[in-house]
């Protein structure tokens, strides 16, 4: 085996995949990336970072993908190409110790590395903004669990949770504006659940003895489903919710109603008197 | 139908033998299995810096006599062994009695802890008039470790009855070594336990 | 063959009633037989929970044939039960130590386990443990029901999950499996340690028996914490304590973190096995040396010691802190790549190969092709930005059953037909084999393909009716499509049974070495005896992939064969 060829050569063949597999990760900014609608089958984005979560799995279908039709397709190759033909037909006999056999396994190897590294920067990304940046919220809300129900406290009008009970506290129904940034209070009052809405792509489990804070920012109105994601028992299969987005303007017609409805609730009746007394149904001049 | 030792038990291609590197795993895996309940007590007191008020409950001359116990049979156990492998198995089984007998002492005195704390707790007030158990993660893990622990005695005792039994025949000596072994990592774990559970408050 | 006299001595033993010889036996045949037939028979009950659940899914609320109307609690007794059974009651004791205590002795070519009595003992505690998994469903209140993960309160406290004695029951089931396998554990990397031929050196070794090794020390290794969790549990259960009672100041969380810190690690202590099994069939009907042996070691012991650092990637929207998931989702991504790497090396070893395509080999190439599935399907779920959604959903449980079918099924499958001579003395029906492999592989793939589709459109786990969701009561007629699937399925496996029985009543009798094979299995009698080698401990010569070798006109090269 002549050793002194390899060097330079095998130097070269490293550096010209890399850069190959630079390009073709690099190809997924431009193929991939630019926002697609229903990845998630019918399921729509309807929250500001769930284009973001749905270009990660683009990202990840197109690397991913590459080298598993590539795997999937030589193994089936080999599988075809290398069967018994005759009752002759002998094998070669490869050690697979060699450098030059050798090679085969190490750069697919390295260019696996290199896709798992941009891949890790990608879901670093997208971690950070959906799980610690939290932008600055235009209003609270407070989520709890239980066995078998969700308890949404919606805000005041100036957007905060000032004190427990007040405001509007629904079970299993929760309605949002659409375009306003919500921090969630997620609690629970028993065992774990986890509050997940999959159009907006969220999901955070409840822990029994603290507070978690998430939040969302919705971009689409309509009603979307509320699931609770993690056993709790015996009810955990119907402990649904429904969401509704809604225009600023339905909000407050909704909020109007609602509160008109609650009218016996001294709290609610004072907390939304200016809503409940305008003469719009938007009362923030 | 009398059992046979195989011919794979008497090979040695790593020059150890058989028994000896059995046990060693054994104590690798119980290593971990306290290992992992001292952690998670750890990361606990680390985090809740008042409860580990309640580790002045703990009745320390009582730790510290059982310390002394268990490092005692410790030292009868040396002696067995070395015993043994002097062909002198009447005096081995005798040390492995010696070792036997801490171990009563060591569960005697447990004992005499274990339902004076339960008690001090059920009345919420201990003997020099504190108040005792308002922080009960202190004491779920302390009747934990201590009391897997002490299973963990008697089941060395009973291996040691066992084989001194056999010991006093003349058969398996090897496994005087390799109980002894076991009996040691016992004792190591009481000294992580002591500390931890007795001193430190 | 060199052996002192002193080895030429026979361990044979003579006389014994049915009871010594075959129910109390220290014979590692036996209890190898022992704990696969066991694992075949938990293997029904399990399936038997899938099926129960699946008709629920396709035709909820129905009376399920069988059954009877299944509800919500029995719906997740159902499912947890048939995701603990799977793994701790089939997987491992038929891949470890069914596999492990038939072929670990022969593959060293010695007599026995090192440490046969407690080779008995460890299957008697399996036993038991058996008998108190199967009891739980039977006991007031009924089987538990919160998910195979156990996650207190729910699991602790019987006023959230009013399963008071399903709960315990389930945790002693559990925890005795643990003690049996930390037991059987010791014979198997003793015994690969210590009691090898003569001649056989580390790099000798049949690739399935070191990777039994590497998954007993992993198990060993990652099990304790879990049970100091379990002793932690119990006593929470039964109200003693408040370890994970955050009313009491504890943490439901920490129970996580010691379940994942040996769950991650366990699911390659099954994989290695399993994996292992095919590393020794694919060489034999390749007719070719397996690549880079030593590759495949490193890349075994490198995914061993990376799988406890990724555990938290269970845990993501769990509620641990969000900066702790970016260290667990770099070293999650890092672990796809030695066994990415283990996968080109099993491919490799196909090149310039002679492949002829009897069932076991069918069930081997068809462990990568769907493996492979898994493995890429899971790195949707260790990148966190996509667990966020995927976490929970059919996304994972179509990802982790195209790993643990594969595990659990396939090999298996894969290595009783392969050692079906050996063990039994007769040859197994190809075509009937061939009729069964298809029949399960190809509705097993649709069946979990389907199931993909259902978790991006957000349907998630353990519901036992998803028509009251109105965005996923359309895709009703999948479910229903994946049921039929699974009943299509669990018919084919009627045709593996009755090959058995059918083969083991008029079928031929096999040679000894029917595939012309290389380990020392294959150069003891069928039916090995007592003892293994009647006459007398083999020596080895070389490694055990010799296949193919350039001037030799056999195509195979036994490890004991002289010069």
């Amino acid at each position: 085996m002549a050793k002194h060829q390899s060097k330079p050569s095998s130097l070269l063949l490293f550096i010209v995949t890399t850069v190959i597999c630079l390009m073709f990760c690099a190809s997924a900014f431009y193929f991939v990336l630019p926002n697609r609608e229903s990845w998630m089958m019918s399921l729509p984005q309807a929250s500001s970072y769930a284009g973001d979560i749905d270009g990660l799995f683009g990202l990840i279908t197109y690397l991913v993908g590459f080298w598993f039709v590539v795997s999937e397709i030589v193994l089936f190759y080999f599988i075809f190409r290398f069967r018994k033909k005759s009752p002759h037909d002998k094998a070669e006999y490869i050690t697979g110790e060699e450098p030059h056999q050798k090679k085969w396994i190490s750069i697919p190897h390295i260019l696996v590395i290199i896709c798992d590294v941009v891949l890790i920067v990608a879901t670093i990304i997208v971690w950070y903004k959906v799980k610690q940046d939290l932008p600055v919220a235009d209003a609270n809300i407070r989520v709890t669990g239980q066995q078998w129900a969700w308890t949404f406290e919606h805000p005041d009008l100036d957007g905060t949770l000032n004190k427990k009970n007040e405001g509007l506290i629904l079970i299993d129904e929760l309605h949002l504006k659409v375009g306003s940034v919500y921090h969630f209070k997620l609690e629970s009052k028993d065992t774990l659940h986890s509050f997940s809405i999959p159009a907006f792509r969220i999901k955070q489990d409840s822990v029994p003895g603290r507070t978690i804070t998430g939040w969302f920012k919705p971009t689409k109105v309509g009603a979307y489903d509320i699931q609770c994601a993690e056993m709790c028992g015996v009810g955990h299969g119907v402990m649904k919710g429904r969401l509704y987005v809604h225009t600023e303007e339905e909000y407050y017609e909704w909020l109007k109603d609602r509160v008109q409805v609650q009218a016996n609730s001294k709290e609610v009746r004072e907390s939304f008197h200016d809503l409940v007394t305008a003469e719009t149904s938007n009362p923030i001049k | 139908m009398a059992f046979e030792v195989p011919i794979a038990n008497k090979r040695s291609a790593t020059g150890i033998p058989t028994g000896r590197l059995g046990m060693w795993w054994v104590v690798a895996s119980e290593v971990v299995i306290f290992g992992g309940l001292i952690v998670c007590y750890l990361l606990y007191r680390l985090s809740n810096p008042t409860w580990g008020g309640e580790a002045a409950f703990t009745i320390v001359p009582a730790g510290a006599i059982n310390t002394f116990v268990l490092l005692t049979s410790s030292f009868f156990v040396v002696m067995a062994h070395k015993a043994a492998q002097n062909n002198q198995l009447k005096r081995a089984f005798e040390f492995f009695w010696y070792t036997i007998i801490c171990a009563g002492l060591f569960l005697l005195v447990k004992s005499y802890e274990y339902t004076t704390e339960i008690t001090e707790m059920h009345h919420h007030v201990s003997k020099d008039g504190h108040q005792i158990g308002s922080y009960p993660m202190f004491w779920y893990f302390y009747f934990t470790a201590t009391g897997l622990h002490a299973l963990h005695v008697i089941g060395g005792a009973v291996a040691i009855g066992i084989v001194s039994f056999d010991l006093r025949k003349g058969k398996n000596i090897q496994r005087v070594e390799y109980v002894g072994i076991y009996w040691h990592f016992v004792d190591v774990v009481w000294i992580f336990l002591f500390p931890l559970f007795y001193i430190a408050k | 063959m060199e052996q002192t006299k002193q080895e030429t001595e026979s361990t044979e033993v003579h006389g014994g009633s049915f009871w010594s010889k075959y129910v109390f036996s220290t014979d590692h045949s036996v209890i190898a037989l022992q704990y696969t037939l066991a694992g075949i028979f938990m293997a029904l009950i399990g399936g038997y929970m899938a099926y129960v659940f699946r008709m629920q899914l396709a035709y909820p609320g129905e009376h399920v044939p069988g059954f009877g109307i299944v509800g919500p609690g029995e719906y997740n007794n159902m499912v947890t039960n048939h995701g603990t059974i799977m793994i701790f009651w089939v997987a491992m004791p038929v891949l470890i130590a069914g596999f492990g205590n038939f072929c670990i002795p022969l593959m060293l070519g010695v007599d026995d386990m090192v440490f046969p009595r407690l080779n008995r003992l460890s299957f008697q505690v399996f036993a038991v443990s058996c008998v108190v998994i199967i009891a739980s469903q039977f006991v007031p209140g009924g089987g538990f029901g919160g998910a195979w993960t156990a996650y207190p309160p729910l699991s602790a406290d019987e006023g959230y999950s009013l399963t008071k004695w399903g709960q315990i029951f389930w945790l002693l089931g559990v925890a005795l499996e643990f003690v049996a396998f930390l037991m059987g554990g010791i014979n198997f990397i003793t015994t690969t340690m210590n009691a090898r031929a003569k001649g056989m050196k580390l790099y000798d070794i049949p690739i399935v028996v070191w990777f039994i090794v590497i998954a007993s020390i992993i198990f060993m290794l990652s099990v304790g914490p879990l049970i100091a969790g379990a002793v932690m549990l119990l006593f929470d259960q039964f109200g003693l304590t408040g370890f994970y009672d955050p009313t009491l100041g504890g943490d439901p969380l920490l129970w996580q973190h010691l379940f994942w810190f040996f769950g991650h690690p366990e699911v390659y202590v099954v994989l290695l096995p399993a994996i292992g099994v095919c590393a020794e069939i694919l060489p034999v009907f390749a007719r070719k040396k397996l690549f880079a042996y030593k590759i495949v070691l490193w890349t075994a012991i490198v995914t061993g010691a990376l799988s406890f650092i990724v555990w938290a990637h269970h845990q993501f929207v769990a509620g641990i802190d969000p900066r702790m998931a970016h260290i667990f989702t770099v070293t999650t991504l890092l672990i796809s790549i030695p066994i990415a790497e283990m996968i080109f090396v099993y491919i490799a070893t196909l090149y310039g190969g002679s492949i002829s395509f009897k069932t076991p080999m069918l069930w081997a190439l068809a462990f990568i092709a769907e493996f492979l599935i898994g493995g890429c399907t899971g790195i949707y779920l260790g990148s966190t930005g996509t667990d966020i959604y995927f976490h929970d959903t059919y996304f994972v449980v179509a990802h982790f059953h195209f790993t643990f079918v594969p595990i659990a099924i396939i090999a298996v499958f894969a290595g009783i037909t392969y050692w079906f001579p050996k063990v039994t003395g007769k040859m197994l029906n190809e075509a009937l084999g061939k009729i069964h492999f298809w029949g399960t592989v190809i509705p097993f793939t649709f069946i979990f393909l389907l199931q993909f589709p259902l978790g991006m459109a957000g349907q998630h786990r353990r519901i036992s009716d998803f028509t009251v969701f109105p965005e996923l009561a359309g895709f009703q007629d999948v479910r229903i499509g994946i049921t039929h699937l699974l009943l299509v399925m669990i018919a084919f496996q009627l045709v593996f049974f009755w090959n058995v029985i059918t083969t083991l009543l008029y079928g031929k009798r096999a040679d000894q070495n029917p595939w012309r094979a290389n380990t020392l299995e294959w150069q003891a009698p069928n039916v090995p005896p007592h003892g293994n080698f009647p006459d007398g401990l083999p020596e080895v010569f070389r490694g055990p992939y010799e296949y193919s070798v350039p001037g030799r006109e056999d195509d195979y090269w036994p490890q004991n064969e002289p010069e």
